[in-house]
């Protein structure tokens, strides 16, 4: 045992003599906001490589990813199109993190929103109930809600009553979720004139959400979304209740000691979040799908959450980060039809971002010292 | 009672690369580390494991090259959330979302490939005994092997000076660093050897299993196996019986569309999801049951002073 410890203290030793990561008294404010822009570059830096690698101009390249999806006013359209679920799902997230209730399964929530909003339009459009877009719009919208809290109401439970891991649950229910979408629209839901193919009836033009612009296909739902991120901010940091979640994640000893209610913190992080995420899905049936298929989601759900933590939590942060997430989608399927790379390099360069921001907030509590060779030499 | 032959056939055959995964994150998990990256790092060892087996034309080579892209992945994973102290959560979504993306990323020129076919695995004269050799003597080597792991695991654990140095490091990291042991390199090394296991699994779906690359062909078994665990109290043999029972929901499935229950295919997929909630709440029901039996440092950062 003495040999090992010696042992240990030696190489220790030498471990001091590079860099070391001490802690700071304070967490530095610079690096919170200094750290997603380093991982982007780190992203970016990582993106040159594999471009290269494949035998692809980075600059033509990396233009797909940063330039074409701004360059012109319809491109900037399909920006906020793809930005808008993913700031309205990352928005109930960050709610939901801030409070540690990991609500991991907002792309299950999303779905179910998704098939709530999606069978009203279609009992609306079947029955030829007369209707009008601005009016139906907070109906479906609302239908969309009332499904996603529904599906992360279940995991509540689950926790609540019966201290059920609410990772691991959330997540189960977006495979149970994928399963009824493709049973409703394979079976009950399937359109009768669709040649057979997985897909609902064409929803009634005035169920569908109205238009934000003269060009493209962006929709009220981004309106709604930054009001949503307003809301969020003045719930956050402006009523009591907020605050409460917010110790509770933080310091759920102190939350319990001023009497804030954890199961109420649960049970509202769970359903705010998943509320967003099924109006989420709401919007993107009524917007630019206009029908229910397989493929509603392209996995929104899961790049919100990098979303919420590139937007290191904060409901203004989340707008920019959308965005940024948003490009990353577009210049995906965009490298695949202009480069023939796969459309997986999105998802290959969102879990890099992800990686990278993670690293890079490491500085934000801790900083690096170099400890020079002698120094060290003259400590021992 | 063939049927039943076959229906326990299955049953170990579906529930091999569950109780592989399980067993990797087991060891993870007793030393303290939660890595929510199962499913990530199964997906790139699927495709690893696939794209080495189909041009060698060794799945054993596709085994072992699944074995170390897990490994790696868990090494990845290990720097930012032992020796970072990220948080553990967060840094397994990323490796789950990046190894969705990447095995994506690189398995699309083996879609649609085929591997070579594989031999029958039969045992001298034990897979010719009537019900006894169906059952359990027909099956890919690997299947044994995940039995064996289990075992070595329990003395390993239990039986060993390095098992007892795992499990205090997953107690008390605190007190395993007082005494001289060190914290973080144990559990890299100890991630990375989960890594592998998890990269086995993998390997096993995409090589023996499936045998095709399919993109997120893994579906939720890496979340499953995190259940699993849970499920097992941290207990290897437990974990064994976890994996092949959710071997033989999954198999349920087909066996009741096999006799004409009209249940849409959907809601028959959805029982081994379903049956992760169920047996998550049934065990979770008692806290005292899991505070006891869970590594006490489970999830929290560790800072050596």
């Amino acid at each position: 045992m003495d040999e090992r410890t010696l042992d240990n203290l030696g190489s220790r030793r030498k471990h001091h003599r590079m860099i070391r990561l001490e802690p700071r008294p304070q967490p530095s404010i610079l690096w919170t906001y200094a750290s997603p822009a380093l991982a982007l570059a780190i992203t970016v830096f990582v993106a040159v490589f594999i471009f290269i690698a494949f035998g692809k101009d980075p600059v033509r390249g990396l233009s797909i990813f940063f330039w074409e999806p701004i360059k012109s006013p319809y491109a900037l359209t399909e920006l906020i199109l793809k930005a808008t679920p993913l700031m309205v799902i990352a928005l109930g997230l960050i709610l939901s993190f801030r409070a540690n209730v990991w609500n991991i399964g907002a792309e299950g929530q999303f779905l179910l929103g998704a098939i709530v909003a999606g069978g009203l339009a279609v009992w609306v459009t079947e029955n030829q109930i007369a209707t009008q877009r601005w009016a139906f719009a907070p109906i479906v919208l609302l239908a969309g809600a009332v499904g996603g809290a529904l599906w992360a109401s279940i995991a509540a439970l689950c926790k609540d009553k019966f201290n059920a891991n609410e990772i691991l649950v959330t997540l189960m229910l977006v495979y149970v979720a994928n399963l009824l979408l493709s049973y409703l629209v394979f079976g009950p839901w399937k359109d009768p004139k669709g040649f057979n193919f997985p897909q609902s009836i064409r929803f009634s033009d005035d169920t569908l959400l109205p238009r934000l612009f003269a060009t493209g296909r962006a929709h009220v739902g981004f309106a709604l979304s930054i009001l949503l991120s307003a809301l969020m901010w003045i719930f956050m940091f402006r009523m009591l209740r907020g605050y409460q979640l917010q110790v509770g994640g933080i310091a759920p000893l102190a939350a319990r000691y001023a009497g804030f209610s954890p199961r109420g913190a649960l049970w509202t992080a769970l359903l705010v979040s998943g509320a967003f995420a099924g109006m989420a899905g709401a919007m993107e049936v009524a917007g630019p799908m206009g029908q229910l298929t397989p493929y509603v989601s392209n996995g929104y759900g899961f790049t919100a959450i990098i979303v919420a933590f590139v937007g290191r939590l904060h409901p203004v942060g989340v707008v920019f980060a959308a965005f940024l997430l948003s490009m990353f989608l577009i210049g995906g399927e965009l490298s695949q039809s202009r480069l023939g790379l796969p459309s997986a390099l999105s998802g290959v360069f969102q879990g890099l971002l992800l990686f990278a921001l993670l690293t890079c907030d490491t500085l934000v509590n801790n900083r690096i010292r170099w400890v020079g060779a002698k120094k060290s030499e003259a400590h021992a | 009672m063939n049927e039943l032959a076959l229906l326990i056939a299955a049953m170990l055959s579906a529930g091999t690369p569950l109780a592989i995964a399980t067993l990797g994150l087991l060891i993870n998990e007793r030393v303290g580390v939660v890595n929510l990256g199962a499913e990530g790092m199964m997906l790139i060892a699927a495709v690893c494991g696939f794209a080495v087996a189909f041009v060698t034309g060794n799945q054993w080579f596709g085994f072992l090259a699944g074995a170390a892209a897990g490994a790696c992945a868990a090494a990845l994973f290990g720097l930012l959330a032992v020796w970072l102290n990220t948080n553990q959560y967060a840094t397994g979504l990323a490796l789950t979302l990046f190894g969705g993306g990447l095995s994506a990323f690189i398995g699309i020129e083996f879609v649609g490939k085929k591997l070579a076919e594989q031999p029958k695995y039969d045992w001298p004269w034990l897979s010719d005994l009537p019900f006894l050799g169906t059952a359990f003597f027909k099956h890919h080597p690997m299947v044994y092997l995940a039995i064996l792991v289990a075992i070595a695991m329990v003395y390993l654990l239990y039986k060993t000076r390095l098992g007892l140095v795992l499990r205090a490091v997953g107690e008390s990291p605190e007190s395993a660093h007082a005494l001289g042991y060190r914290v973080r390199l144990i559990r890299l090394f100890a991630l990375m050897a989960g890594g592998a296991l998890c990269g086995v699994a993998g390997a096993y779906l995409s090589v023996v299993y499936a045998p095709l690359w399919v993109e997120g062909m893994t579906a939720g078994r890496g979340w499953i196996a995190l259940a699993l665990t849970v499920f097992a109290t941290w207990r290897p043999l437990r974990a064994l019986m976890g994996a092949y029972l959710f071997g033989g929901v999954t198999m349920l499935q087909l066996y009741l569309q096999g006799e004409g229950v009209q249940i849409p295919a959907q809601f028959m997929s959805m029982l081994p999801y379903l049956a992760t909630i169920v047996v998550l709440v049934l065990i979770s029901r008692n806290p005292t049951w899991i505070r006891t039996n869970m590594p006490a440092s489970l999830g929290k950062p560790f800072y050596p002073t």
